[in-house]
């Protein structure tokens, strides 16, 4: 069957993460932008709406199970509040859905009830590097098998919260492949930049540079045991988690342009009645409306181990970022000088709208 | 509910047989119509009528979805008539969207009938379509002063009091199927035309109302057929109506003027229904053009590398890239306008934005793949040139872009039409 209806279970959570993302993400978002800092309490509310709790089997102390399409919708909501918030909240994931989806039994075992359990901890993972060509498939960082214990060397960008992480799922390539491995913060030749990431956007979000000088970890470690794992269902699923993103972050400029322009006059008419914002507006709404379906359906084949559900997540990620750049400069256009003015949110959107092409490893669903 | 995607297996079994059609009955000729202007394709005419007869639906008419018995039955499989209607015509159009425009079966006449009809008058003109002969129905909106702003219609219908007759004069053009549903062919049933009209002048759209007029009715003349950029297979006819006599009860909504709209309404619910079906049919030529790039690429040994960032892609894997997204999720945009109609949604958004999202696809993507083509998609040995002219028709009738986007404005605005002129 064809349907476009979520089930109840998922509109109940995307509700409760909505109000979430209204009343205390978007509230905070501007603040938390100039001053560099997401309080703690924030984030911790997030956390407790269990969004990642739920995705976790029973079996490794969760209360559900793992759907990228559950992941999607909550996502969108959740950056539809701010996107750096959002990040944060989901930051633990980026360790735990890997080690779900590919991690062997024992990392599984010794990491998700550790993860889940209690306040949110900074559990983060490593993917882009500081190269104009960045490709998740062609790492520059490196792990060689040197006497059973693998050796990494390289280093990783935009890692967050790293500076406080007890461990980070770092990737390297590994026989030509993307492979994750475990490795604690305080491993020898790991070292984490003492300042912080600092980009167009983002600025709440604390992101951090990791150098690897000679790392040893054990082979225990690396994601999926011995054997290694496929890097593809990982990719896919942090690009499902970038195209909600951009769906969060231009729903929520074009929601604030339309409203705007309903509001403003000239010319003896609000601009909305102009054909010129009109039209931009409804163009905004129609794109949003392409992306979302082609994540969804994306989401869906992802969770029904369809053949093209790679193929279809990449096509996402890409003609989300598009569409987000697209509709978060009109949305700016919209406001006019007002849009340029740091008080209205659009022109952080446009910043965030911007990264969101090249911001995939900073999320996962 | 769930979010799905999964294909009904009845409409994967349409699609596998119509795919067959399409390549066997459409492609096969789509060259040789397009260079024989006005020739009727009476193959593919009656070929898909006695299929259609045998698959059990009379016709690619929109069919109301059902009352809900089914809910009552403790049967809660939804309704697919529309999606099934969509999946079909996107093939159809897949394989030539001229010819598919030739398909008998009401078209948008009889979804006019639908939407605009009683019960009763539903079942007068629409039974034709089941029977043994192929039969059109198209609908005259459009004048040659009255285009999008179907408000200023001029032709007008007169009440004679004496015969309980509709007297009808004006002129219409632009009538898709206009010649094969008046015209009385040998091989084809009794069609009729859907006439709009006003029966009081100072009433503005409130006294628009639509007739039905049957084939061959005196008065009523077919003026000429257009000659177009593309679809050249399928008739638009230009016609004129003096003094045409018209039975009282072919009225369809009431005879009186109210201060309301509703006559209009008509319309424009035909639209709701009929937009996602139009952009579907843009959609099948766009994924025709798409494919063929794609083969052509292959062959000449270029390889499109899905998954790599957009910094490390050759322009025309980026190009590529860009129209499977463009083309996939307009696609979904039909399928949810659809879904929606089948589930007794209303769906004026986005039936709308599926219109809007298809005609900017479909005409981009064919522009596109001629480019990329080079002199190989110029020429008229491939088909690529052809559904580049096909195309554009997409962006143009059953509203323009422009008219799709000002109803997805109000949409979201919240606005009426004088809010947003």
């Amino acid at each position: 069957m064809v349907s476009f209806e979520p089930s109840e279970e998922q509109q109940m959570l995307v509700e409760a993460v909505g109000k979430y993302a209204s009343n205390d993400l978007r509230t905070a978002s501007h603040e938390a932008e100039e001053s560099c800092e997401l309080p703690k309490k924030l984030v911790s509310k997030g956390w407790k709406l269990g969004v990642l709790q739920a995705s976790i089997p029973e079996a490794y102390g969760g209360f559900g199970e793992h759907s990228a399409v559950t992941g999607v919708l909550a996502t969108e909501e959740l950056v539809f509040g701010d996107l750096s918030g959002a990040l944060a909240v989901m930051t633990p994931s980026l360790f735990a859905i890997p080690i779900l989806l590919c991690g062997s039994d024992e990392q599984k075992k010794k990491y998700l009830p550790k993860i889940i359990a209690g306040d949110w901890h900074p559990y983060t993972a490593a993917l882009i590097e500081y190269v104009f060509d960045f490709d998740a498939n062609d790492l520059r960082t490196h792990a060689e098998l040197t006497n059973g214990e693998y050796i990494l060397n390289g280093e990783k960008a935009f890692v967050p919260f790293a500076k406080d992480s007890e461990t980070i799922l770092i990737y390297a390539k590994c026989d030509g492949k993307t492979q994750g491995f475990i490795v604690p913060n305080n491993a020898v030749g790991l070292s984490v930049h003492d300042e912080r990431e600092k980009l167009m956007g983002l600025n709440a979000l604390p992101l951090y540079r990791v150098k690897l000088d000679n790392v040893k970890v054990s082979a225990s470690n690396r994601l999926g045991g011995a054997s290694g794992h496929d890097f593809e269902p990982v990719l896919a699923s942090m690009r499902l988690a970038s195209a909600s993103a951009a769906l969060g972050v231009a729903r929520g400029a074009f929601e604030y342009s339309r409203d705007y322009a309903k509001e403003r006059e000239a010319f003896g008419v609000k601009i909305a009645q102009k054909q010129a914002i009109a039209f931009m507006l409804a163009e905004m709404r129609t794109e949003i409306e392409a992306m979302r379906l082609l994540t969804w359906e994306a989401a869906w084949k992802l969770d029904q181990g369809k053949e093209d559900a790679f193929t279809e997540a990449y096509l996402a990620s890409t003609g989300a970022a598009d569409m987000a750049m697209m509709v978060t400069d009109r949305a700016v256009q919209i406001l006019g000088g007002h849009g340029y003015i740091r008080e209205n949110l659009v022109e952080m959107w446009m910043r965030n709208g911007r990264g969101l092409a090249m911001l995939t490893g900073l999320a996962i669903v | 509910m769930a979010i799905e995607f999964e294909s009904p297996k009845p409409i994967v079994q349409a699609q596998t047989i119509l795919k067959t059609v399409a390549q066997e009955m459409m492609r096969s000729k789509s060259r040789y119509f397009d260079e024989h202007e006005h020739e009727i394709p009476w193959d593919y005419i009656e070929f898909i009528h006695s299929a259609m007869k045998a698959m059990g639906g009379a016709s690619l008419t929109p069919k109301e979805p059902l009352p809900t018995g089914n809910e009552a039955a403790g049967n809660k499989r939804p309704l697919i008539g529309y999606q099934l209607l969509a999946t079909q015509i996107e093939m159809l159009a897949w394989g030539d969207v001229g010819i598919y425009l030739n398909t008998p079966g009401g078209g948008l006449g009889a979804a006019a009938v639908q939407a605009a009809g009683s019960p009763e008058q539903c079942a007068k003109f629409l039974a034709r379509f089941g029977e043994e002969k192929p039969t059109f129905a198209a609908m005259c909106m459009t004048e040659p002063g009255a285009g999008s702003d179907t408000s200023a219609i001029r032709t007008k219908a007169v009440l004679d009091e004496k015969t309980h007759e509709w007297i009808i004069n004006g002129e219409k053009i632009f009538s898709t199927a206009g010649d094969k549903s008046f015209t009385q062919y040998e091989k084809l049933g009794k069609g009729f035309i859907v006439v709009w009209a006003s029966i009081d002048s100072s009433a503005g759209r409130a006294g628009m109302r639509a007739f039905v007029i049957e084939s061959g009715t005196p008065g009523v003349r077919i003026v000429k057929l257009e000659h177009k950029m593309g679809i050249r297979v399928s008739d638009t006819a230009a016609i004129s109506l003096v003094d045409a006599r018209v039975p009282f009860e072919n009225i369809l909504g009431s005879p009186t003027v109210e201060k309301t709209t509703t006559g209009f309404k008509g319309a424009m619910a035909t639209f709701d229904a009929t937009r996602p079906l139009v952009a579907a049919s843009g959609i099948g030529v766009a994924r025709a053009a798409l494919e063929f790039l794609k083969e052509k690429l292959q062959e000449n040994g270029v390889e499109i590398r899905y998954g790599l960032p957009r910094q490390k892609l050759t322009n025309i894997e980026r190009e590529v890239i860009d129209m499977e997204i463009m083309l996939k999720s307009a696609w979904l945009m039909v399928m949810k306008a659809v879904w929606m109609a089948d589930n007794n949604k209303p769906n004026a958004l986005e039936a709308s934005m599926s219109k809007v999202k298809a005609g900017d696809v479909t005409t981009k993507i064919t522009q596109k793949v001629v480019e990329i083509l080079g002199p190989l998609g110029y020429s008229r040995e491939f088909l690529v040139e052809k559904w580049f002219r096909d195309a554009k028709i997409t962006d143009i009738y059953e509203g323009t872009g422009q008219i799709n986007r000002l109803v997805v404005a109000r949409q979201i605005l919240g606005y009426s039409g004088s809010e947003l002129r």
